[in-house]
Protein backbone atom coordinates (compact mmCIF):
# COMPACT_ATOMS: atom_id res chain seq x y z
CA UNK A 1 0.00 0.00 0.00
CA UNK A 2 3.19 2.54 0.57
CA UNK A 3 4.51 2.07 -2.59
CA UNK A 4 1.25 2.44 -4.34
CA UNK A 5 0.88 5.82 -2.78
CA UNK A 6 4.41 6.72 -3.31
CA UNK A 7 4.06 5.97 -6.81
CA UNK A 8 0.52 7.97 -7.38
CA UNK A 9 2.82 10.88 -5.45
CA UNK A 10 5.31 10.52 -8.04
CA UNK A 11 2.82 10.60 -10.77
CA UNK A 12 0.72 13.85 -9.55
CA UNK A 13 3.84 15.75 -8.49
CA UNK A 14 5.99 15.40 -11.54
CA UNK A 15 3.30 17.21 -13.74
CA UNK A 16 4.04 20.57 -14.41
CA UNK A 17 0.27 21.51 -13.95
CA UNK A 18 0.04 20.18 -10.36
CA UNK A 19 2.56 23.18 -9.52
CA UNK A 20 -0.08 25.58 -11.28
CA UNK A 21 -2.23 25.92 -7.34
CA UNK A 22 1.09 26.61 -5.58
CA UNK A 23 1.91 29.98 -7.88
CA UNK A 24 -1.49 30.59 -7.68
CA UNK A 25 -1.60 30.99 -4.22
CA UNK A 26 1.79 32.37 -4.02
CA UNK A 27 1.33 35.16 -6.41
CA UNK A 28 -2.34 36.25 -4.91
CA UNK A 29 -1.26 36.13 -1.84
CA UNK A 30 1.56 38.44 -2.41
CA UNK A 31 -0.24 40.49 -4.60
CA UNK A 32 -2.09 41.37 -1.34
CA UNK A 33 0.87 41.91 1.02
CA UNK A 34 2.23 44.25 -1.27
CA UNK A 35 -1.33 45.83 -1.63
CA UNK A 36 -1.97 46.00 2.04
CA UNK A 37 1.85 47.22 2.32
CA UNK A 38 1.65 50.16 0.44
CA UNK A 39 -2.35 51.21 0.83
CA UNK A 40 -3.23 49.20 3.87
CA UNK A 41 -4.11 52.35 5.68
CA UNK A 42 -6.76 52.94 3.38
CA UNK A 43 -8.42 49.58 3.67
CA UNK A 44 -8.32 50.06 7.17
CA UNK A 45 -9.88 53.55 7.06
CA UNK A 46 -12.42 52.10 4.87
CA UNK A 47 -13.08 48.88 7.38
CA UNK A 48 -12.99 50.73 10.75
CA UNK A 49 -15.26 54.03 8.99
CA UNK A 50 -18.41 52.77 10.54
CA UNK A 51 -16.59 52.66 13.83
CA UNK A 52 -16.18 56.59 14.10
CA UNK A 53 -17.64 56.80 17.24
CA UNK A 54 -15.07 55.19 18.82
CA UNK A 55 -11.50 55.15 19.28
CA UNK A 56 -9.49 52.17 18.19
CA UNK A 57 -5.94 52.14 18.75
CA UNK A 58 -3.13 49.65 17.95
CA UNK A 59 -1.82 47.54 15.38
CA UNK A 60 -5.27 46.44 14.19
CA UNK A 61 -3.56 45.72 10.41
CA UNK A 62 -1.27 43.03 11.56
CA UNK A 63 0.00 39.89 10.67
CA UNK A 64 -2.95 37.61 12.05
CA UNK A 65 -5.82 40.03 10.59
CA UNK A 66 -4.16 40.28 7.10
CA UNK A 67 -4.26 36.30 7.39
CA UNK A 68 -7.60 35.79 8.13
CA UNK A 69 -9.03 38.32 5.19
CA UNK A 70 -6.68 36.04 2.71
CA UNK A 71 -7.92 32.92 3.84
CA UNK A 72 -11.52 34.49 3.39
CA UNK A 73 -11.00 35.05 0.17
CA UNK A 74 -8.82 32.18 -0.90
CA UNK A 75 -10.90 29.69 0.49
CA UNK A 76 -14.01 30.31 -1.39
CA UNK A 77 -11.28 29.58 -4.06
CA UNK A 78 -8.94 26.82 -3.30
CA UNK A 79 -11.66 24.16 -3.76
CA UNK A 80 -11.22 24.90 -8.06
CA UNK A 81 -7.06 24.34 -6.90
CA UNK A 82 -8.16 21.20 -5.59
CA UNK A 83 -10.12 19.38 -7.83
CA UNK A 84 -7.84 20.29 -10.81
CA UNK A 85 -6.37 17.29 -9.07
CA UNK A 86 -8.83 15.12 -7.72
CA UNK A 87 -11.02 15.07 -10.60
CA UNK A 88 -7.79 13.55 -12.81
CA UNK A 89 -6.99 11.16 -10.52
CA UNK A 90 -9.24 8.67 -12.24
CA UNK A 91 -10.12 10.36 -15.19
CA UNK A 92 -6.82 11.24 -16.30
CA UNK A 93 -5.34 7.48 -16.37
CA UNK A 94 -8.64 6.68 -18.60
CA UNK A 95 -7.65 9.07 -20.94
CA UNK A 96 -4.49 7.82 -21.47
CA UNK A 97 -5.02 4.66 -21.32
CA UNK A 98 -2.93 3.35 -18.38
CA UNK A 99 -5.86 2.56 -16.33
CA UNK A 100 -6.38 -1.04 -17.36
CA UNK A 101 -2.48 -1.44 -17.47
CA UNK A 102 -2.59 -0.32 -13.40
CA UNK A 103 -5.75 -2.22 -12.47
CA UNK A 104 -3.47 -5.39 -13.98
CA UNK A 105 -0.91 -4.96 -11.35
CA UNK A 106 -1.38 -7.52 -7.99
CA UNK A 107 -3.04 -4.69 -5.96
CA UNK A 108 -7.02 -4.81 -5.28
CA UNK A 109 -9.12 -2.22 -6.44
CA UNK A 110 -9.95 -0.89 -3.39
CA UNK A 111 -6.26 -0.67 -2.49
CA UNK A 112 -6.06 1.28 -5.62
CA UNK A 113 -8.75 3.57 -5.04
CA UNK A 114 -8.01 4.28 -1.46
CA UNK A 115 -3.72 4.83 -2.45
CA UNK A 116 -5.22 7.45 -4.93
CA UNK A 117 -7.03 9.22 -2.87
CA UNK A 118 -5.03 9.31 0.04
CA UNK A 119 -2.67 11.02 -2.78
CA UNK A 120 -4.83 13.92 -3.95
CA UNK A 121 -5.44 14.07 0.27
CA UNK A 122 -1.57 14.86 0.66
CA UNK A 123 -1.76 16.94 -2.01
CA UNK A 124 -4.61 18.91 -0.34
CA UNK A 125 -2.84 18.98 2.75
CA UNK A 126 0.65 20.21 1.16
CA UNK A 127 -1.55 22.89 -0.46
CA UNK A 128 -2.57 23.86 2.90
CA UNK A 129 0.97 24.18 4.49
CA UNK A 130 1.80 26.26 1.78
CA UNK A 131 -0.88 27.97 2.05
CA UNK A 132 -0.60 28.62 6.00
CA UNK A 133 3.50 29.37 4.82
CA UNK A 134 2.48 32.42 3.02
CA UNK A 135 -0.61 33.58 4.72
CA UNK A 136 0.18 33.53 8.34
CA UNK A 137 4.30 32.78 8.44
CA UNK A 138 5.22 35.50 5.88
CA UNK A 139 2.31 37.73 7.08
CA UNK A 140 3.47 37.47 10.68
CA UNK A 141 6.94 38.60 9.08
CA UNK A 142 5.93 41.11 7.08
CA UNK A 143 3.09 42.96 9.10
CA UNK A 144 3.85 41.90 12.91
CA UNK A 145 2.07 40.48 15.60
CA UNK A 146 -0.60 42.42 17.58
CA UNK A 147 -4.49 41.18 18.38
CA UNK A 148 -6.73 39.88 16.00
CA UNK A 149 -9.93 42.21 15.53
CA UNK A 150 -13.43 40.42 13.66
CA UNK A 151 -16.19 41.89 12.49
CA UNK A 152 -18.84 39.39 12.86
CA UNK A 153 -22.33 40.53 11.21
CA UNK A 154 -23.61 41.85 14.36
CA UNK A 155 -20.72 42.43 16.79
CA UNK A 156 -16.87 42.90 16.85
CA UNK A 157 -14.67 40.46 18.44
CA UNK A 158 -11.27 41.25 19.93
CA UNK A 159 -8.99 38.26 20.24
CA UNK A 160 -5.44 38.67 22.19
CA UNK A 161 -2.33 38.25 20.40
CA UNK A 162 -1.39 35.52 22.59
CA UNK A 163 -4.55 33.52 21.83
CA UNK A 164 -4.89 33.39 18.62
CA UNK A 165 -1.81 31.19 16.94
CA UNK A 166 -3.77 27.88 18.13
CA UNK A 167 -6.87 29.19 16.37
CA UNK A 168 -4.91 29.15 12.92
CA UNK A 169 -3.87 25.68 13.96
CA UNK A 170 -7.59 24.43 14.29
CA UNK A 171 -8.50 26.23 11.31
CA UNK A 172 -6.34 25.14 8.90
CA UNK A 173 -7.16 21.62 10.19
CA UNK A 174 -10.69 22.58 9.56
CA UNK A 175 -10.23 23.58 6.07
CA UNK A 176 -8.26 20.51 4.85
CA UNK A 177 -11.33 18.06 6.38
CA UNK A 178 -13.19 21.27 3.84
CA UNK A 179 -10.75 20.51 1.13
CA UNK A 180 -10.60 16.99 1.31
CA UNK A 181 -14.15 16.76 1.45
CA UNK A 182 -14.15 19.10 -2.20
CA UNK A 183 -11.23 16.35 -3.35
CA UNK A 184 -13.92 13.53 -2.10
CA UNK A 185 -16.60 14.65 -4.69
CA UNK A 186 -13.91 15.69 -7.39
CA UNK A 187 -12.68 11.62 -6.80
CA UNK A 188 -16.04 10.05 -6.69
CA UNK A 189 -17.11 12.32 -10.11
CA UNK A 190 -14.08 11.05 -12.20
CA UNK A 191 -14.59 7.65 -11.84
CA UNK A 192 -17.38 7.82 -14.44
CA UNK A 193 -15.38 10.30 -16.94
CA UNK A 194 -12.41 9.50 -18.95
CA UNK A 195 -11.57 13.11 -19.79
CA UNK A 196 -10.88 15.19 -16.37
CA UNK A 197 -12.74 18.27 -17.35
CA UNK A 198 -16.04 16.67 -17.07
CA UNK A 199 -15.40 15.55 -13.32
CA UNK A 200 -13.39 19.29 -12.20
CA UNK A 201 -16.27 20.77 -13.90
CA UNK A 202 -18.77 19.00 -12.33
CA UNK A 203 -17.10 19.25 -8.72
CA UNK A 204 -17.57 23.10 -9.27
CA UNK A 205 -21.07 23.06 -10.22
CA UNK A 206 -21.78 20.53 -7.52
CA UNK A 207 -20.37 23.22 -5.14
CA UNK A 208 -21.85 26.19 -6.86
CA UNK A 209 -25.56 24.86 -6.92
CA UNK A 210 -25.17 23.63 -3.40
CA UNK A 211 -23.52 26.77 -2.23
CA UNK A 212 -26.71 28.96 -3.64
CA UNK A 213 -28.47 26.44 -2.29
CA UNK A 214 -27.31 27.09 1.78
CA UNK A 215 -27.44 30.78 1.21
CA UNK A 216 -30.50 31.15 0.49
CA UNK A 217 -32.95 31.90 3.09
CA UNK A 218 -36.08 30.05 1.81
CA UNK A 219 -37.89 27.69 4.66
CA UNK A 220 -37.94 24.59 2.36
CA UNK A 221 -33.87 24.54 1.60
CA UNK A 222 -33.55 24.91 5.07
CA UNK A 223 -34.65 21.63 6.12
CA UNK A 224 -31.74 20.08 3.82
CA UNK A 225 -28.87 22.73 4.69
CA UNK A 226 -27.75 20.68 7.47
CA UNK A 227 -26.81 17.93 5.08
CA UNK A 228 -24.90 20.12 2.48
CA UNK A 229 -21.22 19.77 2.54
CA UNK A 230 -21.14 23.15 1.59
CA UNK A 231 -22.69 24.91 4.38
CA UNK A 232 -20.03 22.86 6.81
CA UNK A 233 -17.07 24.14 5.18
CA UNK A 234 -16.86 28.22 6.84
CA UNK A 235 -17.21 26.38 9.80
CA UNK A 236 -13.26 27.50 10.30
CA UNK A 237 -14.60 30.82 11.28
CA UNK A 238 -15.81 29.48 14.64
CA UNK A 239 -12.30 29.26 15.80
CA UNK A 240 -12.29 32.97 15.91
CA UNK A 241 -14.48 33.68 18.23
CA UNK A 242 -15.11 33.29 21.87
CA UNK A 243 -17.52 33.00 24.61
CA UNK A 244 -18.20 35.94 27.00
CA UNK A 245 -19.02 36.13 30.44
CA UNK A 246 -22.52 37.69 31.78
CA UNK A 247 -20.60 41.42 30.86
CA UNK A 248 -19.75 40.24 27.38
CA UNK A 249 -16.28 40.60 28.29
CA UNK A 250 -14.41 38.26 26.19
CA UNK A 251 -12.92 34.81 28.03
CA UNK A 252 -9.62 33.79 26.44
CA UNK A 253 -8.81 30.31 25.50
CA UNK A 254 -12.27 29.78 24.98
CA UNK A 255 -14.96 28.76 21.65
CA UNK A 256 -18.00 30.45 21.32
CA UNK A 257 -19.53 27.45 19.51
CA UNK A 258 -17.21 24.40 19.98
CA UNK A 259 -20.11 22.22 19.75
CA UNK A 260 -20.79 23.22 15.94
CA UNK A 261 -16.93 22.93 15.24
CA UNK A 262 -17.23 19.19 16.40
CA UNK A 263 -20.34 18.87 14.72
CA UNK A 264 -19.70 20.38 11.12
CA UNK A 265 -16.10 17.94 11.39
CA UNK A 266 -18.48 14.80 11.60
CA UNK A 267 -20.52 16.18 8.55
CA UNK A 268 -17.63 16.50 6.60
CA UNK A 269 -15.58 13.19 7.47
CA UNK A 270 -19.04 11.38 6.92
CA UNK A 271 -19.31 13.07 3.44
CA UNK A 272 -15.67 11.95 2.97
CA UNK A 273 -16.39 8.47 4.26
CA UNK A 274 -19.62 8.28 2.56
CA UNK A 275 -18.19 9.60 -0.95
CA UNK A 276 -14.92 7.22 -1.37
CA UNK A 277 -16.81 4.43 -0.17
CA UNK A 278 -19.06 4.82 -2.75
CA UNK A 279 -16.53 5.72 -5.36
CA UNK A 280 -15.08 2.28 -4.15
CA UNK A 281 -18.19 0.42 -4.23
CA UNK A 282 -18.74 1.35 -8.15
CA UNK A 283 -15.36 1.05 -9.24
CA UNK A 284 -15.25 -2.27 -8.13
CA UNK A 285 -18.00 -3.41 -10.44
CA UNK A 286 -17.26 -1.05 -13.47
CA UNK A 287 -15.97 -2.85 -16.39
CA UNK A 288 -12.83 -0.36 -17.58
CA UNK A 289 -13.18 -0.53 -21.51
CA UNK A 290 -10.68 2.32 -21.87
CA UNK B 1 -40.87 97.59 57.78
CA UNK B 2 -37.19 98.17 58.08
CA UNK B 3 -36.73 95.03 59.16
CA UNK B 4 -38.60 93.80 55.91
CA UNK B 5 -36.24 95.91 53.59
CA UNK B 6 -33.09 94.57 55.26
CA UNK B 7 -34.77 91.08 54.89
CA UNK B 8 -35.14 91.95 51.53
CA UNK B 9 -31.98 92.57 50.42
CA UNK B 10 -29.74 89.82 52.20
CA UNK B 11 -31.55 87.02 51.05
CA UNK B 12 -30.58 87.20 47.12
CA UNK B 13 -26.84 87.91 48.96
CA UNK B 14 -27.64 84.55 50.21
CA UNK B 15 -28.12 82.59 46.83
CA UNK B 16 -25.58 84.38 45.53
CA UNK B 17 -23.11 83.04 48.33
CA UNK B 18 -24.09 79.94 47.91
CA UNK B 19 -23.15 79.96 44.09
CA UNK B 20 -19.91 81.46 44.90
CA UNK B 21 -19.24 78.86 47.15
CA UNK B 22 -19.49 76.00 44.51
CA UNK B 23 -17.51 78.07 42.38
CA UNK B 24 -14.65 77.76 45.23
CA UNK B 25 -15.30 74.47 45.77
CA UNK B 26 -14.73 73.50 41.94
CA UNK B 27 -11.28 75.19 41.94
CA UNK B 28 -10.28 73.38 45.69
CA UNK B 29 -10.62 70.64 43.22
CA UNK B 30 -8.79 71.93 40.63
CA UNK B 31 -6.08 72.51 43.35
CA UNK B 32 -5.25 68.99 44.05
CA UNK B 33 -5.60 68.13 40.56
CA UNK B 34 -2.99 70.43 39.33
CA UNK B 35 -0.08 68.81 42.07
CA UNK B 36 -0.37 66.21 39.09
CA UNK B 37 1.79 67.54 35.66
CA UNK B 38 2.03 64.19 34.33
CA UNK B 39 1.90 60.39 34.83
CA UNK B 40 1.90 57.29 34.06
CA UNK B 41 -0.36 54.66 35.06
CA UNK B 42 -1.03 50.94 34.53
CA UNK B 43 -4.36 48.83 34.90
CA UNK B 44 -6.87 46.68 33.89
CA UNK B 45 -9.27 47.81 30.97
CA UNK B 46 -12.79 45.73 30.94
CA UNK B 47 -15.34 46.96 27.98
CA UNK B 48 -18.96 45.92 28.53
CA UNK B 49 -20.32 46.73 25.17
CA UNK B 50 -22.92 44.78 23.87
CA UNK B 51 -21.82 44.48 20.46
CA UNK B 52 -18.11 43.96 21.78
CA UNK B 53 -16.66 40.82 22.68
CA UNK B 54 -13.29 42.15 24.40
CA UNK B 55 -11.23 40.11 26.81
CA UNK B 56 -9.77 41.94 29.93
CA UNK B 57 -6.53 43.72 28.61
CA UNK B 58 -3.53 44.79 30.72
CA UNK B 59 -3.28 48.74 29.30
CA UNK B 60 -0.82 51.74 30.49
CA UNK B 61 -2.47 55.38 30.54
CA UNK B 62 -0.47 58.66 30.23
CA UNK B 63 -1.40 61.72 30.72
CA UNK B 64 0.39 65.34 30.40
CA UNK B 65 -1.27 68.86 31.31
CA UNK B 66 -3.41 70.21 30.00
CA UNK B 67 -5.15 67.84 27.88
CA UNK B 68 -2.95 64.57 26.80
CA UNK B 69 -4.23 61.85 26.95
CA UNK B 70 -3.12 58.31 25.75
CA UNK B 71 -4.23 54.49 26.74
CA UNK B 72 -1.97 51.79 24.92
CA UNK B 73 -2.86 47.89 25.33
CA UNK B 74 0.68 46.35 25.41
CA UNK B 75 0.74 44.38 21.42
CA UNK B 76 -3.08 44.79 21.42
CA UNK B 77 -5.58 46.68 20.04
CA UNK B 78 -7.97 48.76 22.56
CA UNK B 79 -11.49 50.32 21.44
CA UNK B 80 -13.46 52.95 23.65
CA UNK B 81 -15.79 55.28 23.03
CA UNK B 82 -14.79 58.55 21.57
CA UNK B 83 -14.43 61.28 23.41
CA UNK B 84 -15.21 59.36 26.99
CA UNK B 85 -12.13 58.08 28.56
CA UNK B 86 -10.23 61.00 27.35
CA UNK B 87 -12.68 63.57 28.90
CA UNK B 88 -10.99 63.20 32.62
CA UNK B 89 -12.25 65.49 35.88
CA UNK B 90 -8.90 67.64 34.77
CA UNK B 91 -10.79 68.41 31.84
CA UNK B 92 -13.17 69.93 33.61
CA UNK B 93 -11.84 71.71 36.18
CA UNK B 94 -9.63 73.26 34.13
CA UNK B 95 -12.16 75.19 31.59
CA UNK B 96 -11.00 78.82 31.91
CA UNK B 97 -13.94 80.40 32.48
CA UNK B 98 -17.48 78.24 33.94
CA UNK B 99 -20.71 79.04 35.66
CA UNK B 100 -20.86 76.32 38.66
CA UNK B 101 -24.20 76.36 40.06
CA UNK B 102 -25.47 74.35 43.02
CA UNK B 103 -27.77 71.38 42.31
CA UNK B 104 -28.55 69.64 45.70
CA UNK B 105 -26.83 66.90 47.77
CA UNK B 106 -26.48 63.60 47.13
CA UNK B 107 -24.62 60.39 48.35
CA UNK B 108 -22.36 58.43 46.37
CA UNK B 109 -21.16 55.01 47.51
CA UNK B 110 -21.64 56.14 50.95
CA UNK B 111 -20.03 59.67 50.59
CA UNK B 112 -22.44 62.65 51.03
CA UNK B 113 -21.35 64.66 48.38
CA UNK B 114 -22.78 68.45 46.63
CA UNK B 115 -24.15 67.98 43.24
CA UNK B 116 -22.50 70.58 41.20
CA UNK B 117 -23.55 71.59 37.81
CA UNK B 118 -20.40 73.38 35.53
CA UNK B 119 -21.74 75.37 32.45
CA UNK B 120 -18.61 76.35 30.02
CA UNK B 121 -18.89 79.99 29.34
CA UNK B 122 -17.35 79.47 25.98
CA UNK B 123 -20.19 78.06 22.94
CA UNK B 124 -17.72 76.04 21.19
CA UNK B 125 -15.72 73.74 24.48
CA UNK B 126 -16.24 70.28 23.34
CA UNK B 127 -18.11 70.07 27.09
CA UNK B 128 -21.50 71.15 27.20
CA UNK B 129 -22.61 70.73 30.23
CA UNK B 130 -21.05 68.93 33.27
CA UNK B 131 -22.69 67.20 36.66
CA UNK B 132 -19.83 66.39 39.46
CA UNK B 133 -20.47 64.87 42.38
CA UNK B 134 -18.11 65.80 45.08
CA UNK B 135 -17.19 65.27 48.04
CA UNK B 136 -16.13 68.30 49.73
CA UNK B 137 -14.54 66.85 53.29
CA UNK B 138 -12.11 64.73 50.83
CA UNK B 139 -12.10 67.27 47.93
CA UNK B 140 -12.59 64.63 45.20
CA UNK B 141 -15.25 63.75 42.76
CA UNK B 142 -16.54 60.72 42.73
CA UNK B 143 -19.21 61.02 40.08
CA UNK B 144 -19.40 63.01 36.67
CA UNK B 145 -22.04 63.03 33.61
CA UNK B 146 -20.67 64.62 30.96
CA UNK B 147 -22.48 66.20 27.67
CA UNK B 148 -20.21 66.57 25.04
CA UNK B 149 -21.03 68.37 21.77
CA UNK B 150 -19.78 65.24 19.48
CA UNK B 151 -20.26 62.46 21.49
CA UNK B 152 -22.88 62.71 23.60
CA UNK B 153 -23.41 62.44 27.49
CA UNK B 154 -21.34 60.08 29.20
CA UNK B 155 -21.67 58.88 33.13
CA UNK B 156 -18.30 58.56 35.14
CA UNK B 157 -17.70 56.34 38.32
CA UNK B 158 -14.61 57.14 40.11
CA UNK B 159 -13.49 55.41 43.43
CA UNK B 160 -10.31 56.44 45.02
CA UNK B 161 -7.60 54.52 46.98
CA UNK B 162 -4.13 55.01 47.70
CA UNK B 163 -3.74 58.17 45.26
CA UNK B 164 -6.63 60.12 46.74
CA UNK B 165 -4.15 62.58 47.90
CA UNK B 166 -3.51 63.67 44.15
CA UNK B 167 -7.01 63.21 43.28
CA UNK B 168 -6.18 60.08 41.27
CA UNK B 169 -9.00 57.85 41.20
CA UNK B 170 -7.95 53.45 41.85
CA UNK B 171 -11.19 52.51 39.41
CA UNK B 172 -13.05 54.49 36.64
CA UNK B 173 -16.59 52.84 35.04
CA UNK B 174 -17.47 54.92 32.37
CA UNK B 175 -20.94 54.22 30.82
CA UNK B 176 -23.05 55.27 27.71
CA UNK B 177 -26.01 55.03 25.86
CA UNK B 178 -25.21 52.52 23.26
CA UNK B 179 -28.64 52.74 20.97
CA UNK B 180 -26.92 54.74 18.22
CA UNK B 181 -23.89 52.96 17.57
CA UNK B 182 -24.26 50.76 14.42
CA UNK B 183 -21.69 47.95 13.35
CA UNK B 184 -20.64 47.69 9.82
CA UNK B 185 -22.27 44.72 8.19
CA UNK B 186 -20.61 42.61 5.42
CA UNK B 187 -16.99 43.83 6.06
CA UNK B 188 -15.86 40.46 6.44
CA UNK B 189 -18.71 38.85 4.28
CA UNK B 190 -20.26 37.22 7.89
CA UNK B 191 -23.57 35.82 6.22
CA UNK B 192 -24.39 32.98 8.98
CA UNK B 193 -25.36 35.18 12.07
CA UNK B 194 -27.99 33.32 13.84
CA UNK B 195 -29.27 36.66 16.24
CA UNK B 196 -32.19 38.06 15.44
CA UNK B 197 -32.18 41.98 14.32
CA UNK B 198 -35.03 42.43 16.85
CA UNK B 199 -33.34 40.64 19.68
CA UNK B 200 -29.95 42.47 18.59
CA UNK B 201 -31.85 45.78 18.66
CA UNK B 202 -33.29 45.23 22.43
CA UNK B 203 -29.72 44.49 23.41
CA UNK B 204 -28.19 47.54 21.97
CA UNK B 205 -31.17 49.49 24.32
CA UNK B 206 -28.54 48.17 27.62
CA UNK B 207 -25.91 50.91 28.36
CA UNK B 208 -22.61 50.31 27.39
CA UNK B 209 -19.40 50.36 30.05
CA UNK B 210 -15.98 50.66 30.05
CA UNK B 211 -14.18 50.05 33.51
CA UNK B 212 -10.65 51.23 33.84
CA UNK B 213 -8.86 49.46 37.44
CA UNK B 214 -5.35 51.31 37.92
CA UNK B 215 -2.66 49.42 40.01
CA UNK B 216 -0.28 51.91 39.91
CA UNK B 217 0.59 55.41 38.97
CA UNK B 218 4.32 57.08 37.90
CA UNK B 219 3.56 60.97 39.07
CA UNK B 220 5.55 63.91 37.74
CA UNK B 221 8.91 61.92 36.16
CA UNK B 222 7.85 63.60 32.73
CA UNK B 223 6.41 62.16 29.86
CA UNK B 224 7.52 62.36 25.97
CA UNK B 225 5.32 63.83 23.97
CA UNK B 226 6.05 61.61 21.54
CA UNK B 227 4.16 59.01 23.62
CA UNK B 228 1.01 60.52 22.91
CA UNK B 229 1.03 60.46 18.74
Amino acid sequence: MWKLLQIELYKIFRRPRTYIAFGTIAALIIILQVGLKLDGQEYLDFMLNSLSKFDVSGTVLNGYMVCYVTLQMLLINVPLLVTLIAGDIISGEANMGTLRFMLGKPYSRSQILIAKFLAASIYTFLLLIWLAIFALLLNLVIFGTGDLMIFKSSYLVIINHDDIFWRYIGAFCFAFLSMTTVAAVGFLLSIFAENSIGPIVGTMSVIIFFTVISTLNIPMYNVIKPFLFVTHMNVWKEFFDQKADAHNVGIPGTLQNPQRIISSALVLLAHIVGLVSLAVYIFKKKDILS
Amino acid sequence: MKKMLILLFTVPFCFLAAAQDMTDLVKKVKTKLDQVNDYEATGVLKTDIVFIKAPVSKIKVYFKKPDKFRLKKDGGISILPKGGVSVTVTNIVDIASFVALAAGESTVDGYPVKIVKVLPSDENNEIVLATLYIDEKNVLVRRATITTRENGTYDVSLSYGSYSNYGLPDKVVFSFNTKDYKLPKGITLEFDDDVKSSDMDKLKNKKGKVEITYSSYTINKGIDDSVFK
